[in-house]
Formats: structure tokens, C-alpha cells, sequence
């Protein structure tokens, strides 16, 4: 497989959360990932995105959400920042605790965890950066998917 | 492709057919529009029929949960009618299966307001 790289810098709308949720899709489907695997990081992408420019950036004109898709032989790497006021991730409530089953908020980052192989969040002061890595699998000989 | 719906009443209950993606900015505030006037209305016994929603992402699910506690909390019932595989397992990893009341039969659904 190619590798490949797309580094953009995009303004904090929803219309850019639609493009890099788009282009995420596009890659998954090339690399072969299933229907429901392919909407999988397709969602796990849009969390980032949202967060990115509605919690980090709050939508502001000023500031940009930073969108980078890579493609390895191994994985696909996407990587999204923003330039808000940070994500303490020791801050993040469980969304599976009773307590917190019934907030409307709260479960962006847990979806991610969920669909990704790896979820790092950094935070960058300012803003946050997110890194969501998916890796590619092959069949086995004996038919089966293994990790390469 | 937005959100769609359409609003029907059997029997008492109000059925809301919702189609598309419920997604923050757009489904979602017009499923948070379509619940405020249902209740405004008085409609207490709620429907939300999603077998053609293609989608929905965090801000979807804390809609639908943000319709359920309001709706509750007026008095009412809301329930969740013929979820699609995606919608099914998304609101398993989330644990709001159990919350919901989830049917997958229309005429049963209906009978089950009290």
C-alpha cells in the first residue's frame, strides 16, 4: 500500500467537520475496511472534528481546526487539534457510570475509544490534539483477520 | 442527507417517522424542536419511530436521551421504535439500551402506552 499524507487547516464549522469526515471515510474504504468498520472511523473522526470546533474552538472565525490523514503500510493515523483552551483527559467523566448514563454530553471521546485501535489526546496549551489510529488488517492463511 | 420527520397519532400516541442523520446542528436541534413542541402541545405519549435514521453521532444519542429524561420528567412516556443495526449497537456500547424502552412493533409499541 502507498503511504500518504494530507495536512489542511480548516476553519471551525460543521461544514468542515462533514469534509474530514468524508475524507476519512474515502481512505477507510480504500484501505479495505468493512461497510460497518469504515462508518466506525468514520464516526470516531466526526467526534474529533466536533470536538475540535465546537468544544475547543467554540466555532470561532479565528480560530482553526488542523486535520491530518495519513496512511501508513500499517494503519491510517488521523490527527486533529484545535485551538482552544485545552482537554484535561484526567477530567473527562465516565459516560458508563449511572451517574452520568442520563447526561445529554459527554461521550465523544468514549465513541473513539470504542471504534479506534488507539486514542491519544494531547494537550498542545493551546488547544488539544487528538490522534486516532486504525490498523490495518489482512487475512490470515487459515482465512481469519490478524493485525499485520 | 439531513434529518427528516414526519408526525402521525394512533390510538393517543404520538409517532414521530424520523429519517437521515441525527447529528449535532442539524438532526439533533430538530429532534430537541420536535419534542419542546410535542410537550408544549401536551403530547405525552411519544413515539420515535427511527428505522430510517442512517445515522447518529454523540450529539444525536445526547439528544435522544435529553427528549427521554424531558419528556419523563413532564409526565410522559418516550420510546424508541425499529432500531437499525448501527443505532442498535451504538446505544449497547453506550449502556442506554437498557434506559430506553425499545420496541420493534408498531401496533405492540402502541399498546404498551398506558
Amino acid at each position: 500500500m502507498t503511504a500518504k499524507r494530507v495536512v489542511q487547516k480548516l476553519d471551525s464549522t460543521l461544514d468542515s467537520v462533514n469534509d474530514v469526515e468524508r475524507k476519512a471515510s474515502e481512505l477507510a474504504s480504500e484501505c479495505g475496511f468493512d461497510e460497518d468498520e469504515v462508518q466506525r472511523i468514520e464516526m470516531a473522526v466526526r467526534e474529533a472534528a466536533v470536538n475540535a470546533v465546537y468544544h475547543g474552538n467554540g466555532y470561532d472565525p479565528n480560530k482553526k481546526m488542523t486535520f491530518v490523514l495519513e496512511r501508513t503500510p500499517e494503519s491510517i493515523v488521523i490527527v486533529i487539534s484545535d485551538e482552544g483552551g485545552g482537554l484535561k483527559e484526567s477530567e473527562i467523566p465516565d459516560p458508563l457510570a449511572p451517574e452520568n448514563l442520563l447526561k445529554p454530553h459527554g461521550r465523544g471521546i468514549f465513541l473513539m475509544r470504542s471504534f479506534m485501535d488507539e486514542v491519544r489526546i494531547r494537550n498542545l496549551q493551546p488547544g488539544t490534539e487528538i490522534t486516532l489510529i486504525k490498523h490495518v488488517r489482512e487475512q490470515g492463511a487459515d482465512g481469519k483477520e490478524e493485525s499485520k | 442527507m439531513t434529518m427528516k420527520s414526519t408526525t402521525r397519532q394512533v390510538d393517543g400516541v404520538t409517532i414521530v417517522d424520523l429519517s437521515g442523520r441525527i447529528t449535532l446542528g442539524e438532526g439533533s436541534t430538530m429532534l430537541r424542536d420536535i419534542v419542546r413542541d410535542m410537550i408544549a402541545k401536551g403530547q405525552k405519549k411519544i413515539l420515535l419511530n427511527l428505522g430510517d435514521v442512517t445515522y447518529i453521532d454523540s450529539s444525536g444519542i445526547g439528544e435522544l436521551v435529553s427528549a427521554f429524561t424531558t419528556v419523563r420528567n413532564g409526565g410522559g412516556e418516550l420510546k424508541l421504535l425499529n432500531l437499525t443495526k448501527k443505532v442498535h449497537d451504538l446505544l449497547q456500547i453506550t449502556k442506554l439500551y437498557t434506559v430506553f424502552d425499545i420496541k420493534d412493533d408498531e401496533a405492540a409499541a402502541i399498546q404498551s402506552f398506558k
